[in-house]
């Protein structure tokens, strides 16, 4: 019996190790630990042993049962891996295919260039001013010291509806009205950004429309080298810290003293190259303080208030910012143009 | 204005300072200087030549043989192919291993089988532009005097060994439109003193007014009239300096006369004329207004109909110039004249201006009366001109001018404290430096205390009020070294309006939903204008368009937004989501500014979502473009007051256009565009929407409230409904969230079936409705209850039937 027993478990061992399935091994379990199966035949046959043998066969039937058990078990777990990892090799997938596209779209470079400047200053405690597009002669020209028949009309061939009315040449109207609102006191610390029309034919350099962005403050005792500071903030964030300015005397009819903001050229660092002209530096804006006539006209006591103006092409700056070649794709909308200004810098 | 340095030299000493830094000296104190020109830059080995004889190229028509003295022990053998190439003239030689502009190299050579040693250069080939050229040298090569002296460096004769600034001045700059404003400016940059030019000449016996009498009858145009007279001039060119300082500047020679005016022109920025004092047929200048409609020949030899806006000199009968901008072709100087009468005059900047703009002859002349001349320079520079006559035409000046004078000269007197110079300006400059520079641009200046009274130049026109001054001290002190602050005082609070926050949420919005941002044109064509229009106003179209395209201003933004997708389209990019922020214009009256609403509008073609290699493909559809729009209003806070309602909107699909409401407000549309414009545009299905960014902006949403998660479950129940095929699911939507009130929380459409197993006419459409109650769990009965309500409202109003 006990021969017999031990004849079981070697068998059923050699079985479960040869075993591939777990179909297989289940009908194993069934074959040797079932109520039909040869370990409990074995048993039956106990009764015809001596009270000694008895309690010692049980055990040795126990230990072959659990034995086989225990082989079993480490079986199965076996195989359940190994069928696991079967299922996932073949659930393997090509990583390198590309993903479900998600279409974006992203700001027009000029916005992103106007907001990039909005922020700047709003973080310098500036509001942003809109107006109209369309202008009384009075808030486009003389409201800024430009009478009519001044020679510096001439510098601005403009869109004329009527005697009175023309689309604005310039975004310094909000000022003029931004002032007005005002009623002669201050602090202002605006930003004013917008589209603006000039009678040019369009080629690379030139639009019939383009967009501008100027800023104006005006409070007591208002300096120029506020102007100066507050311009090589703007300049250095925009255009990066290592960048150099250099302010030029100039003249515009509404500022006096009036100034032209050089910062050096980024493609020669300065030592001359065709960009810049040859001359190392790049011409980014114009500014200067707000002319008493200016100021008296919109209301302010010009011994009392002081201000600054600057103002500054949005396409000029994404083109030297970015390498923009020609004026007429900010408006021409191509996708193939339009896509490549969502990525950061 | 071009600037020779070395003319310059002649009123001011440049010594240590370089052409190149004299640039920059000017740029940074205030007139921007665009360019420095080396005349003679990349021309080497050119040198003044003698025609020792000249023959017939044995092979060519049109080739001459020269043989040419270059200074050298024996003569060379050119052939030269200009037509007025002639033994014993003096030319330019550019010998073997010459380098001519352009890096363009002289080598020896054989042309048609003779030999040739260089070449003989027109002035063209040395690098002048052919405009500036004199006429008789313009088709062939440039001939000096007959004393010009073999073998020196031709460049250097015709001044080329120069740098030429060109001046970029600005309106209030005028006085720097002569050579000897330019001085002045330099003298101040540099501190260094001004030599003017010489005019000093002996007294002739006879006086200029016993020849002509002035009389100026306009003497608000024209409040200063000079004459003077020389006699006994003779004709011819000009000296070469006077030439090659003229062509630098980029003025034409014709002869001794006509050089010297324009000589004068450049040097006092005091425009003259000549008249032949011959033709002119009679002692008496007449400066009068045109009559309307008088006819007046130029010296264009074009006719000129004139207005009484035109003022004119006359000899008393007929005009014989039209004032400060061109002569007449009667008294014009010509090789015969021996009497010149010789205008110095102030014109009135106004006048001129209308003159040289109805005819369109601009000129050096037109443009520096426009800007205002020095009234103080008006008489010296008759002077200068006269003397010059005298020296380089033979002429001898008679005594005095004739005059007619009523200019009075008041220069301008303005004070300043120290303490506003440096209040404005940032500094804390001393009076001796503010001295320091009116003197060095020698304005009178007297000092009183804190005030500084300075008297302006007449020369300086600009200069008239405080501010004025500021410049003066800043630009001359240098703005580079003016500090740097930041203003103080009261400070702002710096942010964005709501609107403008809105507008920005409202942009990323769409582009997250993969529209691309546009920006187009505001100006388009008639027809295009009203396109789609909102609200159908008069277009407003400009005075003087540059071209129909861009005549009108938009009153809708859609017509450009396709223009935009046509464009792409036709550049395989046929699946495109564009938008676009952007004014239109509403005609408000004429007198008054139009109406200008900030519109949205978007435009989406051809595939929507394209995953190729997964078999995923979608074309856009109304529900694409709807659903990114109630995806806007929901962020804006607006899904409950929105509303589409089916609708015909001209261009647009008949029956795939809804009008958008906020409220009952109408603002805007969405829907297919008309498959025959789609064609014409050469689109695929397109699908767009238009509306009032403004009256979407400025709605206010409802208050921000936190709203308790339920704690209970809700109960969902789904039905499928048998409807006529013109009920549109907002009705049964309507009909269900009245009747489910308060339980019914949310309903949704998760089917529409209108296939043929339906009825005809009918379709099948499928809600799923949410209850629940927020403060227990609801039972089914109740649930029942409020559902079969829900039921009978739609069948007593849709007669919408539950599907068996």
């Amino acid at each position: 019996m006990q021969e017999r027993l031990k004849e079981l478990q070697e068998e059923a061992i050699q079985r479960i190790e040869q075993s591939a399935s777990l179909k297989e091994l289940n009908d194993i379990r069934v074959a040797y630990l079932g109520k039909k199966g040869p370990i409990t035949e074995v048993l039956r046959g106990m009764g015809k042993l001596s009270a000694e043998e008895r309690p010692v066969m049980g055990a040795l039937a126990n230990e072959v049962r659990e034995a086989i058990a225990v082989k079993l078990e480490t079986k199965q777990k076996g195989l359940e891996e190994a069928a696991v990892l079967e299922k996932l090799a073949s659930e393997s997938i090509d990583v390198t295919l590309p993903g479900r596209p998600v279409k974006v779209g992203n700001h027009h470079p000029l916005t992103r260039i106007i907001e990039e400047i909005e922020d700047l200053f709003i973080g310098m405690g500036y509001q942003v001013a809109e107006g109209p597009e369309v202008e009384q002669d009075y808030y486009n020209f003389e409201a800024l010291n430009l009478p009519k028949g001044h020679p510096a009309r001439d510098m601005q061939d403009s869109f004329y509806i009527t005697d009175e009315i023309l689309m604005r040449t310039h975004t310094s109207p909000v000022q003029a009205r931004t002032m007005e609102k005002h009623q002669g006191k201050g602090p202002i610390k605006i930003i004013c950004p917008g589209k603006v029309y000039r009678r040019d034919n369009d080629d690379a350099t030139h639009s019939h429309q383009f967009m501008q962005i100027e800023g104006l403050v005006v409070g007591e005792n208002i300096r120029m080298s506020d102007l100066k500071g507050t311009l090589e903030i703007f300049a250095k964030k925009m255009f990066g810290e290592d960048r150099e300015i250099r302010l030029r005397p100039s003249f515009f009819p509404f500022t006096e003293p009036s100034v032209e903001m050089d910062i050096s050229c980024k493609i020669c660092g300065g030592k001359g190259c065709s960009v810049c002209k040859q001359t190392g530096w790049i011409e980014i804006l114009g500014a200067g303080m707000v002319h008493p006539n200016v100021l008296e006209m919109a209301g302010y006591d010009s011994k009392k208030y002081t201000g600054f103006a600057f103002g500054m092409g949005p396409e000029r700056i994404a083109m030297l910012k970015y390498g923009v070649d020609d004026i007429r794709h900010f408006y021409t909308n191509d996708v193939r143009f339009l896509k490549q200004f969502s990525k950061h810098e | 204005m071009f600037v020779s340095y070395k003319w310059l030299e002649d009123y001011i000493d440049l010594t240590g300072v370089t052409a190149a830094e004299l640039a920059e000296k000017i740029t940074k104190s205030g007139i921007e200087v665009e360019g420095v020109e080396i005349l003679n830059e990349g021309i080497k080995g050119v040198v003044v030549g003698h025609v020792l004889e000249r023959v017939q190229h044995p092979n060519a028509d049109k080739l001459s043989k020269c043989l040419v003295d270059v200074g050298e022990d024996q003569p060379v053998q050119i052939i030269c192919g200009a037509p007025n190439v002639a033994q014993g003239q003096k030319v330019a030689v550019a010998k073997a291993g010459a380098v001519l502009p352009g890096n363009f190299k002289i080598k020896r050579a054989k042309l048609r089988g003779e030999e040739s040693n260089g070449m003989i250069c027109s002035l063209t080939e040395l690098g002048m532009e052919g405009k500036v050229v004199p006429k008789e040298y313009s088709e062939g090569i440039f001939v000096f005097p007959a004393d010009a002296e073999v073998g020196v460096d031709a460049l250097a004769l015709l001044n080329r060994d120069d740098e030429v600034l060109e001046l970029s001045l600005t309106p209030n700059r005028a006085d720097c439109l002569s050579m000897l404003g330019v001085a002045y400016e330099v003298a101040a940059i540099l501190g260094r003193e001004v030599k003017l030019p010489e005019t000093n000449l002996e007294p002739a016996a006879e006086k200029a007014s016993d020849y002509v009498k002035i009389v100026v009858e306009a003497k608000e145009d024209n409040p200063l009239y000079v004459a003077k007279l020389i006699k006994n001039v003779k004709i011819g060119p000009s000296p070469l300096w006077m030439q090659t300082r003229l062509m630098s500047a980029g003025i034409r020679p014709h002869n001794n006369v006509v050089d010297i005016t324009n000589y004068i022109l450049l040097e006092y920025g005091q425009p003259l004329h000549a008249f032949d004092y011959e033709r002119l047929g009679s002692k008496e200048i007449l400066v009068r207004r045109a009559v309307d409609g008088e006819k007046f020949i130029t010296l264009d030899d074009t006719e000129r109909t004139l207005t009484s806006e035109h003022l004119v000199i006359t000899n008393g009968v007929e005009p014989v110039a039209l004032a400060g901008v061109m002569g007449g072709a009667n008294s014009e100087v010509s090789s015969d004249t021996t009497t010149v009468l010789l205008e110095s005059a102030y014109f009135s900047g106004g006048t001129v201006r209308k003159a040289s703009k109805d005819h369109g002859l601009r000129s050096e002349a037109s443009a520096r009366f426009e800007k205002g001349v020095d009234p103080k320079r008006v008489r010296a520079a008759g002077e200068r001109a006269a003397y010059l006559m005298a020296m380089y035409a033979g002429g001898e000046v008679l005594e005095g001018a004739a005059e007619a004078d009523t200019l009075t000269i008041e220069p301008a007197v303005v004070s300043i404290t120290l303490e506003k110079i440096n209040r404005v300006l940032g500094t804390e400059l001393v009076m001796a430096d503010v001295k320091d520079i009116f003197n060095r641009l020698q304005f009178p200046v007297s000092i009183e205390g804190d005030l500084i009274t300075v008297t302006a130049p007449t020369r300086r026109g600009d200069i008239r009020i405080e501010e004025d001054l500021v410049e003066e001290v800043a630009r001359l002190y240098g703005y580079d070294n003016i500090p740097m602050t930041l203003p103080i005082g009261s400070s702002t609070p710096g942010n964005l309006s709501d609107y403008q926050k809105k507008r920005r949420e409202v942009r990323q919005y769409l582009e997250g939903a993969g529209l691309y941002q546009a920006v187009t044109y505001s100006l388009t064509s008639e027809d295009k204008a009203t396109q789609f229009a909102l609200e159908q106003r008069d277009t407003i179209r400009l005075a003087m368009p540059m071209s129909e395209e861009r005549s009108v201003l938009r009153l809708s933004i859609m017509p450009q937004l396709l223009e935009v997708l046509k464009y792409n389209s036709a550049r395989q990019n046929d699946s495109l989501a564009v938008y676009e922020t952007g004014a239109v214009f509403l005609a408000n009256g004429v007198d008054s500014l139009p109406v200008e609403k900030e519109h949205l509008a978007g435009a989406i073609t051809g595939l929507m979502l394209n995953n190729s290699w997964q078999g995923e493909k979608k074309a856009v559809d109304f529900y694409v473009v709807k659903g990114i729009l109630e995806g806007m209003f929901a962020k804006l806070g607006l899904t409950e007051r929105v509303q589409y309602v089916q609708a015909q909107v001209e261009g647009m699909h008949p029956g795939r256009t809804a009008e958008i409401l906020l409220g009952s407000e109408k603002i805007g549309f969405v829907g297919q565009v008309h498959p025959n414009v789609q064609k014409e545009l050469d689109l695929k299905d397109t699908y767009v929407f238009e509306l009032s960014l403004k009256a979407v902006l400025e709605a206010n949403a409802p208050v921000l409230q936190y709203e308790a998660i339920p704690r209970f479950p809700s109960i969902t129940r789904d039905i499928a409904l048998v409807v006529n095929r013109e009920t549109v699911s907002g009705t049964l939507r309507e009909i269900i969230l009245t009747a489910g009130a308060p339980l019914l929380k949310e309903v949704h459409v998760f089917d529409l079936y209108e296939g043929d197993k339906m009825e005809e006419g009918k379709k099948s459409i499928a809600f799923s409705l949410k209850y629940l109650a927020p403060e227990r769990t609801l039972t089914d009965e109740e649930v029942t209850k409020v559902h079969e309500r829900v039921l009978d409202a739609l069948k007593e109003k849709a007669g919408a039937v539950l599907r068996g």
